[in-house]
C-alpha cells in the first residue's frame, strides 16, 4: 500500500528561511566566542598535554616487569605468561639459578625474557596468571620505536619500566 | 615628461605597494582565517603549530605548495591548462585597481586608477574570473571539473545579472560611476548602508539648525531601495566569487574537487588564493559602494589640508580604516560559509533569476520614482 509521506506545513516565516538563517548564524558565531573566550572545551592538544595524570588506576598500558624490595627480580621463569599469552607475543628463555647462590631455591629465572610490542594487545591476561606478581601492566601506552626490533622489549627495557613493586607476595623470602 | 615618468612611477608603487604589501598577504592571511576561524566554529583549535597562534601557517603552506611536485596530466590540452590558473587570478586582482583604498597619502590619492568607469571596470574584470574556471574545466577532460566549469559559467552569468543591476540605484543618486566620487557623495550623505547620515553631529557639538534641516523623510525612504540592493549586491557577490552556500563549481561533496581537481602545486594554489583575492576585491567593492569605502565617521576627511606628519598619519588611518572594514567582511564571508549548507543547482538558479533579478529591476523603479517626486 502507498504510503504518504505527510509534509509539514510551512509557515511564512519557515519559508521565507531568513529567521532560520539568521538564527543559524546566531548559533556558529555562539561557537566561535565561545572557543575565542576559552568558555567552551576543545579536545585536550595530546602531545603537550597528556593522559598521565588522567588514567584509572586500573589503566593496562604497557606490560613491564618488577623487581622486588631487594631489587632482585621477581619472575621466576614459569613461562605461564609466556603460554596464555593470546597473540604469543612473550618469549621467556629459562635459566637456572646456580648451587651456591643465595636465591638458589628459587631454582629459575630468565635468561632472556621478550615481550613483543607489536603483538601484544594489552590484554592484561599476563598480569593476572603471574603466581610471582612479576608482570604487571603499567602506564606507559605510548610505545614507539622506529624498526620492528626496537619493538621488541627485552629483559632490560622490561625492568626499567617495570621498577621496583614493594609490599606483595614473597613467596621466596626466607621466612614466609 | 619627467612628470610623465613621475606619474607612471608613482602609479607603479601605488599598483606594487597595494599588491605585494597588502593584497597578496591579506589573501594568505584569509586563507589562515578562513582556517581558524572554521576550527572555532566547530569547537576545535585550527592551525597553532607554526608561530605564535599558527601566524606563521600561511608561509608553510606556501612553501608546501611551491615544493610540491607540478603534475600535468597526460589527458589535458597543455596550452589551456597552463592559461587557466593565471585567468583565475588575475582578474580578481586587476578589480581592485578602480577601488579607493585611502584618502590620500603623501599628497598622492589612494587609488591605483581613478576612471569614470569605475564600477563597470569592476565588473568587466571580475566575470572574466569566470573563463579561469571554465578553461581549467574544459580543458582538464575529465569529468568533474567539466562540470564544475560548466555549473560555474550558469551561476556566474545569472548572478552578474543581479549583481549588475542592484547597484543601480546608488549610481542613480550619485549621478557617477567613478568609485571616488561615490565615497565623497557618502561622505557629506552618509554611507549607502543607512543614508540617513544627518549633518551637524560632530565630535565637539551638535549644530540642531543644520541637524533638522538635513532631516528628511525622503532620506528614510531611500533606505528600504538601497538596503535591499545591498542584500542582493551581497548575496551576489557570494554566488560570483563562488562562496558557500553557492560553492557549486567545487562542490566537494560532488565534484571531488570541482575544476581544480586535476591540479596540483602552485597550479591548484592560483585558484584557491584566486578564490580568496576575488573575496578580498567583492569585499572590497562592497565597502566602496555601502560602507563608505575609508571614510571614519567624524574624523577629518582631507589629510592633504592638514600639515605633513598629521596628514601622513590621518592618511594611513584611512587606509587601515579601509582594510580593516574589508577584513570584518571577508569574517562574514567566512561566518556564512561555515553556518549555511550548499544549495541544490535549481534552487541556486530559481533564486538567482526569480527572485534576485526581480527584487533588483523594481528597486531600481523604486529608487528612480523616489528621486523624481523627491524634492531637490
Amino acid at each position: 500500500m502507498a504510503y504518504t509521506v505527510p509534509r509539514p506545513k510551512l509557515t511564512l516565516a519557515e519559508k521565507a528561511y531568513v529567521p532560520a538563517l539568521i538564527a543559524g548564524l546566531g548559533i556558529t558565531i555562539r561557537h566561535f566566542f565561545g572557543i575565542l573566550s576559552g568558555k567552551k572545551k576543545v579536545t585536550m592538544q595530546y602531545p603537550d598535554e597528556k593522559w598521565d595524570t588522567h588514567l584509572p588506576p586500573h589503566y593496562r598500558g604497557a606490560p613491564t616487569l618488577v623487581a622486588d624490595d631487594y631489587g632482585r627480580e621477581r619472575c621466576v621463569a614459569c613461562q605461564l605468561c609466556e603460554f596464555i599469552c593470546p597473540p604469543r607475543a612473550i618469549t621467556i628463555k629459562p635459566g637456572e639459578i646456580p648451587e651456591k647462590d643465595r636465591w638458589r631455591k628459587v631454582e629459575k629465572y630468565p635468561e632472556e625474557f621478550e615481550i613483543d610490542m607489536i603483538r601484544c594487545i594489552y590484554c592484561g591476561l599476563c598480569e593476572e596468571v603471574c603466581p610471582e606478581q612479576a608482570i604487571f601492566l603499567r602506564k606507559d601506552y605510548a610505545i614507539t620505536g622506529l624498526t620492528r626490533a626496537e619493538m621488541v622489549h627485552d629483559k632490560k627495557r622490561l625492568y626499567e619500566l617495570g621498577g621496583v613493586m614493594t609490599g606483595l607476595v614473597n613467596k621466596w623470602n626466607e621466612k614466609k | 615628461m619627467s612628470d610623465l615618468l613621475i606619474g607612471i612611477a608613482i602609479s607603479l608603487l601605488k599598483t606594487l605597494g597595494l599588491l605585494f604589501a597588502v593584497i597578496l598577504p591579506m589573501v594568505s592571511y584569509t586563507v589562515y582565517a578562513e582556517r581558524r576561524v572554521s576550527a572555532f566554529i566547530q569547537d576545535r583549535v585550527g592551525p597553532n603549530r607554526v608561530g605564535p597562534y599558527g601566524l606563521i601557517q600561511p608561509i608553510a603552506d606556501a612553501v608546501k605548495l611551491l615544493l610540491k611536485e607540478d603534475f600535468t596530466p597526460a589527458h589535458v590540452n597543455k596550452f589551456y591548462y597552463w592559461l587557466a590558473p593565471a585567468c583565475a587570478m588575475a582578474p580578481s586582482i586587476m578589480a581592485l585597481a578602480v577601488v579607493p583604498f585611502g584618502s590620500t597619502w603623501f599628497g598622492q590619492p589612494m587609488v591605483v586608477a581613478n576612471v569614470d568607469v569605475g564600477v563597470l571596470w569592476v565588473f568587466a574584470v571580475s566575470s572574466l574570473g569566470v573563463y579561469g574556471i571554465v578553461l581549467a574545466g574544459w580543458s582538464s577532460n575529465s569529468k568533474y571539473p567539466f562540470l564544475g566549469g560548466i555549473r560555474s559559467s550558469s551561476q556566474m552569468i545569472s548572478y552578474e545579472l543581479s549583481l549588475g543591476l542592484s547597484v543601480i540605484p546608488i549610481f542613480l543618486i550619485c549621478g557617477t560611476l567613478n568609485l571616488p566620487a561615490i565615497v565623497k557623495y557618502q561622505i557629506e550623505n552618509g554611507w549607502f548602508i543607512s543614508p540617513i547620515w544627518l549633518k551637524g553631529i560632530s565630535l565637539t557639538g551638535i549644530d540642531f539648525p543644520e541637524l533638522f534641516s538635513s532631516f528628511s523623510i525622503w532620506k528614510f525612504l531611500l533606505w528600504i531601495p538601497l538596503f535591499l540592493s545591498f542584500i542582493v549586491f551581497m548575496v551576489s557577490m557570494f554566488a560570483e566569487t563562488n562562496r558557500l552556500p553557492f560553492d557549486l563549481p567545487e562542490a566537494e561533496t560532488e565534484l571531488v574537487g570541482g575544476y581544480h581537481t586535476e591540479y596540483s602545486s602552485m597550479k591548484f594554489a592560483l585558484f584557491f588564493l584566486g578564490e580568496y583575492a576575488a573575496m578580498i576585491a567583492g569585499s572590497a567593492v562592497i565597502v566602496t559602494l555601502f560602507f563608505g569605502a575609508w571614510h571614519i565617521p567624524f574624523l577629518p576627511t582631507a589629510p592633504e589640508q592638514l600639515s605633513f606628519w598629521p596628514g601622513v598619519l590621518l592618511g594611513l588611518v584611512h587606509i587601515i580604516a579601509f582594510f580593516l572594514k574589508v577584513a570584518l567582511l571577508l569574517f562574514f564571508f567566512i561566518w556564512v560559509r561555515w553556518t549555511l549548507p550548499r544549495f541544490r543547482f535549481d534552487q541556486l538558479m530559481r533564486l538567482g533569476w526569480y527572485f534576485f533579478f526581480e527584487i533588483a529591476l523594481v528597486n531600481i523603479l523604486l529608487v528612480a520614482i523616489i528621486l523624481a517626486i523627491m524634492p531637490k
